[in-house]
């Protein structure tokens, strides 16, 4: 026989019973029996950060909690956080950024993010990357990641505000874009 | 006429369904009755088998079905690359479901297993019984070339394919050069690592048909996959979902031929997804090569010969080998006017993981090779790096490598000089061991696939009455904003605002099949596709305005929701009544456009010559390090990156590419280190293949030029694949000029470049 035991976890506010083995993981309890699929895995043993979820105020590896250690307790998954500002804010602000792309690390670097900032409402763009570092991204290289952090957290990224050396020509209709621009013989 | 919607950094259409966790990626998917499908694969590198025993997985309760190669209708299949015709053995290889009388590579598949829950599929495989009868593997493609090394896969000598360059003479270019520099490199694996990992969901639909909703790059395997099980093409269907990553190494088949057996069988659902172990073991990886190059320069530095030797590892089957080699033979001797070329490239197989395709698709590997070669050529002349290349870089009319005259601009110049002055004065370290230094690499990589592939692209349009339009076109969404980019590009042209146009990506059966999402060619070929879709339907549109206001229609634009005369702005149509005049007229308010590359032959012989690719995309990395002399530690503190577009359709986009192959190439060239001993990776994790993370990464710059002269719609070049090429070069380079050391393989790890600063400062005390 196996050794279930009945737990009960709030995801997003809404009760979840289900039962679990020991060796269940938070994350499978949150996928399978909750149905909470925003919720990523990405490497189920804590390397990437995908699965990252909002447990006691932190945000943490779900794959690295046990089902039974979340039992009566509350769990916010991306999903839970419909009218939240500052969440709201992040994810405009990962949107009009460019910081999503394939948009697979997107939940749990939204929610390392959301935790970082609501310790630190005032970081430096060094200490966003610590914050982030344990969130693996293929896609964008960080930097836009981090300037949306920084938008949501200041309004506007520091790298938007310092422009590149060396002058180039600027073309016209760019104004959306970050980058500097050149035109061909501009140099 | 000026762009209103390209041109623009707008979100891509998916951006808040990814940002609020609404995306169903392909392991979120499940269907009532579903089961959970599981490969069991080879713990030898190389073997023959000699019996597999599977009755007691069989009887496991909660098994559904076990499958082994003798429940395949076919088995073994001519690997493809999506060519219609045959085209000679050297491209083809072998294609097999799973192993069969033999053991190629440690993790081949063996057999198939569906069961009514994961735990149970894992009890199912410590079941299965396979005896083998362990051979001696090869393991280098060095070694694997030997006329004594065991053979390895269908071809005798072990060699998958072998290609040539041959352009003037090389004897008679190296008797005229003064200075010349040989070098020998060497490049190991990178994984995708993408951190979706290989998933999809099959089952068999009502009228038979086998439905796969699979993260794909490529919905044409459908062919391969009903090959397989020896069914019609048209009775397997794939559904791409949007894809959490792909680099190339969802461009081969991955779970899908696992998937349709497996539903096929139990007439059941069946989701199988990777575990992120399995997918570091066995899943296809960047080749790793060996390169020899020589190359010769007058002391004036012009470089009058180069001659190179590459040596991939094509792994235990041909895969796409064949076709990354011949990326990497054309792009061998880099983005360079040199007068005489010779090249040798060799495929060579090895008991070891598939290599496969992988972002660069060959040219990375080379471009280390040249570039360094470049930069130790400058060193040796005396000479500025940045003056060596402008002295040698093609320019619009020259010769490439392969023969073909290569017909528009190669600002690389512009590129790299603009690359290399934006890193400004230089700050030296104020601590004696920490070194500062620079590096400059250019580079070329193609966008679009072979000409001689005949490459097509087909995307539909249609109107609907309330003036919104919707999209259908088979291109697989891998986050670049594939699908998105073509949404703006029908804004664009009929004035539908962005929030008003619905794009379906990727139903092989109910969108027009667009090809791959590889090759850098979606923007370039499904981006042409619907731009003459949308051209056709402005054409008609503005027919029809023409008739009704009596004007010419050649005087009349789309512009903000209307049709309207270029000389009488009250004379208009607005968009809304006049696509309900033309369907109340019986007019056709839908296109299906399809856009053709550019068609070449294929090669008659391992020489390759003419054009091989529609276009090139270039660009140059300038980057700053500090190379800790004690540790061998690097850090990079400086990444410009600039790249010739043609146009930026959306710049966020672009520079999103950019940011994030520049990361990608760092990690390849300083980070990526994959430890494979005797045929068996020893770094199956993210905790022992280190990619970068936010902490190891400054921020790119990325400076981005439109020449406007690119083949894709209002002049855009393919941005996907080439800011991989170039970094790992300039990277080296830079470690070369702060701490005097050369290292001529990748990774540049601190324990290679600790060896080698302890051995320099060795030689500095015995002299």
């Amino acid at each position: 026989m196996k050794n279930y035991k009945l737990v009960t976890i709030f995801v997003n506010e809404r009760p979840v019973t289900a039962p679990v083995e020991p060796h269940e993981s938070l994350l499978d309890f949150l996928r399978h029996k909750a149905g909470a699929v925003e919720v990523k895995c990405g490497c189920n043993q804590g390397d990437c950060g995908t699965c990252t979820v909002l447990f006691k105020g932190k945000a943490v590896k779900s794959c690295l909690v046990l089902a039974l250690q979340a039992n009566e307790k509350d769990v916010r998954t991306i999903k839970g956080f419909t009218g939240d500002f500052l969440m709201g804010k992040l994810q405009e602000s990962f949107v009009r950024n460019g910081a999503v792309q394939c948009g697979f690390c997107t939940p749990g670097m939204l929610i390392s993010s959301y935790a970082f900032l609501q310790a630190d409402p005032q970081p430096t763009r060094e200490e966003i990357k610590t914050a982030i570092s344990g969130n693996l991204c293929r896609c964008t290289g960080y930097k836009k990641i981090i300037d949306a952090v920084e938008e949501a957290a200041f309004g506007e990224a520091s790298t938007k505000k310092a422009t590149s050396s060396g002058s180039p020509e600027i073309s016209e209709g760019q104004e959306e874009a970050k980058g500097t621009y050149l035109l061909l013989g501009g140099g | 006429m000026e762009l209103k919607v390209i041109g623009k950094g707008v979100p891509k259409y998916d951006a808040w369904g990814k940002v609020k966790g609404e995306i169903i990626y392909a392991d979120d998917f499940t269907m009532p009755g579903m089961l959970y499908g599981k490969v069991f694969r080879a713990s030898v590198p190389r073997a023959k088998i000699l019996s597999i025993d599977t009755s007691r997985a069989e009887k496991l309760p909660g098994v559904h079905a076990v499958i082994t190669h003798k429940d395949i209708p076919r088995n073994n299949l001519k690997a493809r690359f999506g060519q219609g015709s045959e085209i000679g053995a050297q491209f083809e290889g072998l294609y097999r479901v799973l192993a069969e009388g033999e053991v190629r590579y440690f993790g081949e598949p063996i057999a198939l297993i569906a069961a009514e829950a994961p735990e149970i599929t894992d009890k199912a495989c410590e079941l299965i019984d396979v005896q083998y009868e362990p051979l001696p593997g090869v393991f280098d493609p060095l070694e694997a070339m030997k006329p004594e090394a065991p053979q390895v896969g269908e071809k005798a000598n072990n060699i998958a394919s072998h290609f040539k360059i041959r352009k003037g003479n090389v004897e008679e270019g190296f008797a005229q050069a003064q200075v010349i520099v040989e070098g020998f490199y060497q490049v190991g694996y990178q994984d995708h690592a993408y951190l979706e990992l290989e998933s999809g969901v099959a089952w068999v639909d009502d009228d038979g048909t086998i439905v796969i909703r699979v993260s794909s790059q490529v919905i044409e395997h459908f062919r391969e996959v009903a090959e397989v099980l020896d069914l019609p093409h048209s009775k397997v269907r794939y559904i791409g979902t949007l894809i959490g990553g792909g680099f190339g190494g969802k461009e081969d088949i991955t779970v899908e031929s696992y998937l349709a057996l497996l539903a096929w069988k139990t007439r059941k659902p069946v989701k199988l997804t990777y575990t992120r172990k399995e997918s570091l073991l066995v899943h296809s990886k960047r080749h790793p090569y060996y390169m020899y190059y020589k190359t010769g320069a007058t002391r004036d530095g012009k470089i009058v010969a180069l001659e190179a030797r590459l040596i991939s590892d094509a792994g235990s089957y041909a895969a796409l080998s064949p076709w990354v080699l011949l990326y990497s033979t054309v792009d061998a001797a880099g983005p360079y006017n040199i007068p005489n070329i010779k090249v040798d490239s060799y495929a060579a197989m090895t008991n070891t993981p598939i290599t496969s395709a992988f972002r660069g698709f060959g040219a990375p590997q080379v471009n280390f090779a040249y570039e360094s070669q470049m930069n130790q050529l400058a060193q040796k002349l005396g000479m500025d790096p940045l003056e060596l290349r402008k002295k040698n870089l093609l320019k619009q009319g020259d010769y490439l490598a392969t023969g073909y005259v290569y017909d528009r601009p190669v600002p690389l110049d512009v590129l790299a000089e603009k690359a290399w002055k934006a890193l400004g004065p230089k700050e030296e370290s104020k601590k004696p061991h920490i070194k500062v230094g620079r590096g400059l690499a250019v580079g070329m990589c193609s966008y679009g696939r072979l000409t001689f592939l005949h490459d097509t692209s087909r995307s539909y349009l249609r109107l609907e009455l309330d003036g919104s339009a919707v999209i259908r076109c088979g291109v697989p969404d891998v986050g670049g904003g594939q699908g998105h980019i073509l949404t703006q590009i029908v804004s664009e042209e009929l004035g539908v605002p962005l929030d008003l146009i619905k794009i379906h990506v990727t139903d092989s059966q109910l969108t027009p099949l667009a090809g791959t999402t590889t090759a850098t060619r979606q923007l370039y070929m499904s981006g042409n596709a619907t731009l003459k879709a949308a051209r056709e339907l402005k054409k008609r549109m503005i027919a029809k305005t023409a008739q009704l206001l009596s004007v010419k229609e050649e005087d009349l634009v789309v512009d903000q929701g209307k049709v309207v005369s270029r000389n009488d702005p009250t004379k208009y149509v607005a968009l809304v009544p006049l696509i309900n005049r033309m369907s109340a007229d019986g007019e056709e308010l839908f296109v299906e456009a399809q856009f053709n590359a550019p068609f070449t032959d294929v090669p008659e012989s391992e020489i390759i010559e003419g054009r091989t690719h529609p276009d090139f995309t270039f660009g140059a990395y300038a980057v700053e390090v500090t190379v800790d002399e004690e540790t061998g530690k690097v850090d990079l503190k400086r990444i410009v990156a600039a790249f010739d577009v043609g146009k930026a359709l959306n710049p966020i986009l672009v520079e999103g590419q950019i940011e994030g192959g520049a990361v990608q190439g760092m990690g390849y060239a300083l980070m990526e280190d994959m430890v494979i001993k005797d045929g068996i990776i020893q770094t199956p994790s993210f905790a022992e293949y280190l990619i970068p993370t936010s902490k190891d990464v400054p921020d790119v710059e990325p400076l981005i030029m439109e020449s406007m002269t690119g083949l894709g719609p209002y002049g855009a070049k393919g941005i996907g694949e080439p800011p991989i090429v170039g970094i790992a070069p300039a990277i080296v380079d830079a470690i070369d000029d702060a701490c005097g050391v050369r290292i001529t393989s990748l990774p540049a790890t601190a324990e290679k470049i600790l060896m080698e600063v302890k051995n320099k400062n060795k030689e500095k005390r015995a002299s």
